[in-house]
């Protein structure tokens, strides 16, 4: 079991930490180009030069492409009509078709406004290269300049290995003690238990001690393997980090325990726990941002202590927040440790049923 | 024959009469469904900015307001001094800040270059990119709007767009494939998994070697009911996409139930594998949830496009099962199209369940140790 525990989600931190990433790569373009002069040529050169598209496919019939893009071999099909080079000479205006395939909205956004940078970058190229039919250059100009704080390269792995972390190690927590007392019920050791001397919160306690150890461990090991391999910026400060996970993993292995004493078969335990798990994940601000969910749903999301812990995880390693800052986080998650413990020990009963 | 009917039927009463995992089991994917078709989303909405006005003159309130008009940000609030930005940023109550130079209406006015400084908060990298990108078009175009007549910059290539299989790019007809495919391969290896392990827990395993059923018959008996379970599942999924979330459906119905029973096959198999690997129902569990949850969200394409990631990992996604099936079921309900297309990820499938079967079958024991 101690192997599944240390390396399962050491495998998966390091498999997982790169594979989230939002910047669409690789977009296979399919071309198709009736005109085939020099111009044309160039500015397929402008697609297929630069890291984002990869050509699947070339014709001049465009019942190739689609049939391409049918099959899932195409993501983009960018038409080059005929008298491409000729229109732009004598009218200086054309069109250019180009057909998404958008079955990951996302993903087709993203491709489509790549797309429109190069033909912008191709149109300025054009005009640069004819400067007659060049316009008269703006003269009330804005100047924007674009600072990235705390993650100036946007790198995906710093967000991402952060909040899979805190998902790795609270789903080891909750299953393992979301089985915990269920599997003595089960086997019928809990009868056992139940006439020693020992008290109802001690039992708990005694319960929650071992896994809150092992998590904190867990952790720890986490973030050692996700600074050395990833190279996770560790900009705040590492006790606040413990301290914060310390609460947070009361809160996690209460919830296990009191799913526990809930159920009468492990079956049931963990179905309970996943059903949690995967709510938690989904609306723990992970993969999607919370700001982008509605209002209702937000709300939702404070009872999510998965979503606290990312944030605060976020915050102090990459923007090396202060206790001051995240204080409200602290509150919450402390709260939810009281009060999930206190229904836990109230909810266990040393009869049987 | 009749004793396996019997056996059967027993799996079934077991399943049925443990109504907390049965309310689970049906309750999960709606509640997934709805969270998905309602409350997830891959777009900006109201993003937090604050403003640090040095101007403070009726162009940077123009722009200001169009920006603030645009839908996808909020005022968080004006800000004055640098450390009032670095604060905010680190408690997290902005994710961009919006700094207009000194004198901004009147450098416009005098042909010179007015500035503006977007910080953004990029420990949300993709966040970033999208609120840089909204707020400098809404800058661009304001530039546009000023500019005296005559000046328009002319485009001379105009790209007309057009968006295949999904116009709207709405997350709701990418995300139902992806749910059936994360459901039917946790509901289905997780079951199956735990059901065998827990006989050998228990120790009724043993009564059930004793009895004239053969290995398979045992294994089957185990497996039918969650097939059908499963079933029931795929199609109350199907059912609540299409008529709450008007998820096109373009392919043949035939085509999307056999794809899915197999895959369905695919995942019992390989929860059957584990089964066999395990002792214990909580090692059984921990190697079909905490195993298989992360990866077949994050590396079948559900989230984030398998194309995209490091070479290394779309050679390894190779090997998760749910990963063919997102081609195929996307292929079937966003595309239209059939097996005349889609015979690779099928056999793909076919041969991982086989795989996977053959194993089980020859690890598992009739014996006891």
């Amino acid at each position: 079991m101690l192997p599944i525990i240390f390396l399962m989600p050491l495998i998966q931190l390091i498999i997982l930490g790169n594979a989230a990433t939002y910047e669409i790569k690789n977009i296979d373009i399919y071309i198709v180009n009736k005109d085939r002069t020099p111009v044309s040529r160039r500015l397929e050169e402008d697609f297929l030069s630069t890291k984002y598209f990869t050509i699947s496919g070339y014709s001049s019939q465009i019942s190739e492409a689609k049939k391409s893009m049918q099959e899932g071999d195409t993501d983009m099909i960018l038409v080059i009509p005929r008298h491409f080079e000729r229109d732009l000479k004598n009218k200086h205006f054309d069109k250019l078709d180009m057909l998404f395939n958008a079955e990951n909205g996302n993903s087709a956004a993203v491709s489509q406004t790549y797309a429109q940078s190069i033909v912008q970058r191709f149109t300025r190229q054009w005009q640069r290269n004819h400067p007659s039919l060049t316009p008269v250059k703006p003269q009330k100009l804005i100047n924007i300049d674009t600072v990235n704080w705390y993650n100036p390269e946007l790198d995906y792995t710093s967000y991402m290995v952060p909040g899979i972390l805190v998902i790795l190690v609270t789903m080891i927590g909750m299953f393992l003690s979301g089985m915990n007392i269920v599997k003595e019920k089960e086997v019928g050791t809990i009868e056992q238990l139940n006439v020693t001397p020992i008290k109802r919160y001690q039992f708990i306690i005694g319960k929650l001690a071992p896994f809150w150890i092992l998590g904190l461990g867990e952790l720890a090991f986490g973030l050692f393997a996700a600074w050395i391999i990833f190279g996770i910026p560790m900009v705040g400060s590492l006790v606040l980090v413990f301290f914060v996970a310390a609460i947070y993993l009361l809160v996690v292995l209460g919830l296990g325990l009191f799913i526990s004493t809930m159920t009468d078969t492990q079956q049931q335990a963990m179905f309970i726990a996943w059903f949690l798990m995967v709510v938690f994940i989904l609306m723990g601000g992970l993969f999607t941002p919370i700001e982008s969910m509605p209002v209702w749903a937000q709300k939702v999301t404070f009872f999510n202590p998965i979503a606290h812990f990312i944030e605060v995880m976020r915050r102090v390693l990459v923007k090396g927040a202060h206790i001051s800052d995240i204080k409200n986080q602290i509150i919450v998650l402390g709260s939810f440790a009281i009060a999930i413990i206190a229904l836990a020990v109230s909810r266990y009963k040393k009869v049987s049923a | 024959m009749n004793s396996f009917i019997g056996f059967v039927k027993k799996e079934f009463y077991h399943i049925i009469r443990d109504y907390r995992s049965l309310i689970i089991l049906f309750g999960l994917p709606i509640i997934e469904l709805i969270l998905f078709g309602y409350a997830i989303r891959n777009e900006l909405t109201s993003a937090k900015i604050g403003i640090y006005d040095q101007s403070n003159d009726h162009v940077t309130h123009e722009i200001t307001d169009k920006i603030l008009s645009s839908g996808y940000f909020q005022l968080y609030g004006y800000l004055h001094t640098t450390q009032q930005v670095d604060k905010a940023f680190r408690d997290g109550s902005v994710r961009e800040v919006i700094v207009f130079g000194s004198k901004f209406s009147k450098k416009l006015g005098d042909g010179e270059h007015a500035d503006v400084q977007l910080i953004a908060d990029a420990s949300d990298p993709n966040m970033s990119r999208m609120l840089v990108g909204y707020t400098t078009s809404i800058l661009l175009n304001y530039e546009q709007s000023i500019q005296t007549p005559g000046q328009h910059q002319l485009l001379t290539v105009v790209p007309e767009i057009r968006m295949f299989y999904n116009p709207e790019l709405k997350s709701v007809n990418l995300f139902v494939p992806g749910l059936i495919a994360v459901i039917l391969m946790l509901v289905s290896a997780l079951m199956t998994s735990i059901t065998i392990t827990r006989e050998k827990e228990m120790g009724t395993m043993e009564i059930l070697l004793v009895s004239p059923l053969k290995p398979i018959q045992i294994i089957v008996g185990k497996v039918l009911p969650y097939l059908v379970l499963s079933f029931v599942n795929v199609m109350m999924v199907l059912g609540m996409a299409l008529y709450i979330f008007h998820v096109p459906f373009r392919g043949g119905f035939i085509m999307f139930i056999s794809e899915s029973m197999l895959f369905t096959i695919t995942a019992l198999s390989l929860g059957l594998f584990i089964s066999t690997t395990s002792s214990s129902q909580q090692e059984a569990m921990m190697k079909a949830l905490a195993g298989l949850l992360l990866p077949t969200i994050m590396l079948s394409g559900f989230i984030f496009p398998v194309t995209s990631m490091p070479k290394i990992l779309q050679w390894f996604s190779v090997i998760i099962p749910a990963r063919w099936f997102l081609v195929i079921i996307k292929g079937v309900m966003l595309r239209g199209v059939g097996i005349q297309y889609l015979w690779k990820e099928t056999l793909i499938l076919a041969v991982m369940a086989i795989v996977f079967l053959v194993i089980s079958m020859k690890k598992f024991k009739t014996r006891l140790d």
